[in-house]
């Protein structure tokens, strides 16, 4: 299945051609195109590098949102991040964050995305159009409105799923806070996943797979070696950006607002606890500092994986 | 040339987003020549929280207002920026606001975060900002001395009170019909309100008692739970500027949050939800809860027949009150029978005001008697800061009258002082460890660690 796997060849006119495109394509030279660039990089250094980089300072100081530690923040150098790291509820927090990355996006949203794709690939007709619209509208409804909807579907006294299931007084967002959350977020989040997905399959040829079939591969062996590695990249892609979306995701907190007890509160959420409702904006700071770090990592870890392919 | 055109409109586009960036960063009390545009932020909304407040401002403050200063020459428009949050959310918008030099020119704050919105600068005393006048105000001579006090730090008063409150016990006069109690309910031990408990749970009252606990309800928490109960056991948070630790009234107060709790008197789950105090009013509203206590705030705002969050029309009948009492009689703080505490609302002029003088005369025009019996009326009776006002308006009023003539004289305050929130959150989260099950002397001495870490080591702690 060697040649099936690799990617469409690089064709050898590719580097004839090469010096036509080589560095000055529009034409425009140095100065011209460093202008154009101009206003995008400086609105990235504006917005992105310099409060990245504020960040980091703050986090080296005990600034407050109220009190003297507003007025005259003091350097406490490291202190913020060693309380960080030696605070359970940070740990705690980063654990829940963990499960709730696995559970509601790699799992949820990639599983059920590509299944949703997978079994409606080659229908067409009123129900791929329902089903994806459905998926899609759960994506797009503003989260306010949808957290609202949630609450009031999970609610343990006048909840719609209690009334369906005829439970009466079973506190879902209580009892099972992580479980709520998860099952929310890949609902919510599905439809990029399954959109990305059914566009990757559509750029697998009909022709391998039915040479598959021709020599008896099953369902799961076509999958397993036609299907995925072609759409590898599609999935490395999907799985960063989910991973790391759902990482800094602060939707639960409309749901639960990160109890009871801290029970569902992923890192996102502990961040706005502590920096803006304790007002400890130094300590926030820091521990911003450290999911920056994480989703570096995360992010390398992909990143190495898509380009070993070559 | 037609790339030219592009790039030109690329510009066009980006110059347009920067105009409109900066078009935000104005601040809201702008406006050149002789118009003067003055805003008013409170956490209340029509449709909403604190909905008499809004209107009466939307209805009359700024119509009159207005008036009044056309009368002397002057173009003021007034704008009110509603809220209808939890004050905990309140309270971030509003020092977010302040901390950027922003927000709107005459705020209300909790007289509890006066401390800490001095210490960061975001607040000023009234002299600095409005001037003499502020001191020479006629509505001083009229307001009480521990009224005034809620809005002093350090010595200076920092805002005009907008009112003060008591925290009593309500009760379903309904409930208590079924469980054999009295309409005329009024305990003088906690055992006398664990043992109505009991009562109204045999006769098949869903949530017999509610006293807040948790960290979902924050300050409420606070007010409406620990903070009389300790003092109930004749604790006080800070005695003499030393913080009380692992005490024995702080241990007696968790106790009966486990008895209730423990003991199927009240309901664990309420106390963790989301919105857990607006269900509880509900509950009330809808004869859940049996026993509930809440400030007078509950009466006015949540079960106002014609106002309220949670309506109940028939409330001047089926609704009870009484007072809080000690765990037994003369244990209280100075020897009381029973106790309450109390907070306030402040209102005060933002330093960043582009109109100071304009916005402290919006200040006292609105705690002037005319402009407080106007918002006093019709069913919206709350304790206002002046007693001339508080002697007409009361009279007609049961529970306010109740509470200025019975509460308010045994009454006690938070100390002033900027790290006093933090010490009520670790004090909410040692209620919530008790309800969810941890033993009330553990509770206690993890209380204790975390207060020193808050308050500077276990130097400022009393032993």
């Amino acid at each position: 299945m060697a040649q099936a796997t690799s990617p469409p060849e690089t064709r050898p006119e590719d580097e004839a051609q090469a010096p036509r495109y080589s560095s000055d394509a529009a034409g425009l030279g140095k100065a011209r195109a460093g202008a154009f660039a101009a206003p995008a990089l400086l609105l990235i250094a504006v917005f992105l590098v310099f409060p990245a980089l504020w960040v980091l300072y703050l986090g080296l100081t005990n600034y407050r949102l109220t009190g003297t530690a507003a007025a005259e923040p003091q350097f406490v150098g490291l202190d913020n991040l060693l309380d960080a790291v030696s605070n359970p509820t940070f740990w705690s927090s980063t654990w829940l964050t963990v499960q709730f990355v696995l559970g509601s996006a790699v799992i949820g949203q990639v599983g059920l995305g590509f299944a949703i794709a997978w079994l409606l690939r080659d229908r067409r007709g009123p129900l791929k159009r329902v089903v994806e619209g459905l998926v899609i509208l759960a994506w797009i409804l503003p989260s306010a409105i949808v957290s609202f909807l949630w609450v009031a579907l999970l609610d343990r006294d006048g909840g719609t799923l209690n009334a369906l299931l005829g439970l009466p007084g079973f506190a879902w967002l209580l009892d099972h806070p992580m479980l709520s959350i998860i099952v929310f977020n890949t609902w919510r989040g599905t439809a990029f996943s399954m959109m990305l997905y059914g566009a990757a399959l559509g750029n697998v040829p009909p022709s391998h797979l039915e040479s598959a079939r021709l020599a008896g591969a099953s369902g799961w062996q076509q999958l397993r070696d036609v299907v995925f590695p072609h759409i590898r990249g599609h999935i490395l892609t999907n799985l960063l950006l989910i991973s790391l979306w759902t990482f800094n995701d602060f939707s639960p907190f409309l749901l639960t607002a990160g109890g009871p007890d801290g029970k569902s509160e992923v890192l996102a959420v502990h961040v706005y606890k502590v920096a803006l409702q304790s007002g400890e904006l130094g300590y926030g700071a820091a521990v911003s500092t450290i999911i920056l770090l994480i989703n570096l990592v995360v992010a390398v870890f992909y990143l190495r994986l898509l380009r070993s392919k070559k | 040339m037609a790339l030219r055109k592009r790039s030109v409109g690329v510009v066009a586009v980006i110059a347009a987003a920067g105009l409109g960036l900066a078009a935000c960063g104005q601040s809201s009390s702008g406006g050149g020549g002789d118009a003067i545009e003055l805003t008013i932020a409170q956490n209340a909304i029509q449709g909403g929280k604190n909905e008499a407040a809004a209107k009466f401002i939307a209805d009359w403050v700024i119509p009159k207002f207005q008036e009044a200063q056309k009368a002397k020459g002057k173009d003021v428009t007034v704008k009110f920026v509603p809220s209808g949050v939890d004050d905990e959310q309140y309270k971030t918008k509003l020092s977010l606001d302040l901390k950027s030099g922003k927000g709107a020119d005459v705020i209300d704050i909790d007289s509890i975060w006066a401390g800490e919105f001095a210490e960061a600068g975001y607040i000023k005393p009234l002299t600095e900002v409005a001037g003499a006048e502020a001191d020479s105000w006629d509505g001083w001579s009229q307001i009480p001395e521990a009224v005034q006090g809620m809005t002093e730090f350090n010595g200076k008063k920092y805002a005009l009170p907008v009112g003060t409150d008591g925290r009593v016990l309500y009760f379903n006069k309904t409930l208590f019909a079924k469980a054999g109690l009295p309409a005329d309910w009024q305990p003088k031990s906690w055992q006398e309100v664990l043992d109505a408990g009991t009562k109204l749970k045999s006769s098949g009252v869903p949530v017999p008692i509610q006293i807040n606990a948790g960290t979902a309800m924050g300050e409420a928490t606070s007010m409406q739970g620990v903070l009389p109960l300790l003092a109930g056991a004749g604790g006080e948070v800070q005695q003499d500027g030393k913080w009380s630790g692992a005490s024995q009234p702080l241990k007696d107060a968790l106790g009966l949050y486990q008895k209730i709790y423990g003991g199927g008197l009240g309901d664990p789950k309420l106390q963790q939800e989301a919105k857990g105090r607006d269900k509880s009013f509900q509950q009330f509203a809808d004869g859940k809860i049996g026993i509930l206590m809440e400030g007078d705030y509950f009466w006015r705002g949540v079960v106002n027949p014609k106002t309220g969050v949670a309506k109940m029309a028939d409330r001047d009948q089926v609704v009870g009150y009484a007072m809080i009492p000690a765990m037994e009689p003369g244990k209280g703080i100075r020897g009381q029978d029973f106790v309450s505490m109390s907070g306030g609302a402040l209102r005060t002029v933002n330093p960043n005001t582009k109109h100071p003088k304009e916005a402290f005369e919006l200040l006292t025009f609105m705690l002037s008697p005319e402009a407080l019996k106007e918002e006093t009326k019709d069913g919206n009776v709350r304790i206002t800061p002046r007693s001339d006002v508080n002697k007409e308006i009361l009279a007609g009023e049961p529970l306010l009258t109740f509470i200025s003539e019975k509460v308010l004289p045994l009454t006690a305050y938070r100390p002033p002082v900027a790290a006093y929130p933090q010490v009520s959150v670790a004090l909410q989260e040692a209620t919530a460890a008790v309800v969810g099950g941890t033993a009330p002397d553990q509770v206690a001495a993890d209380y204790q660690k975390k207060l020193e870490g808050i308050v500077g080591g276990a130097g400022n702690i009393a032993s």
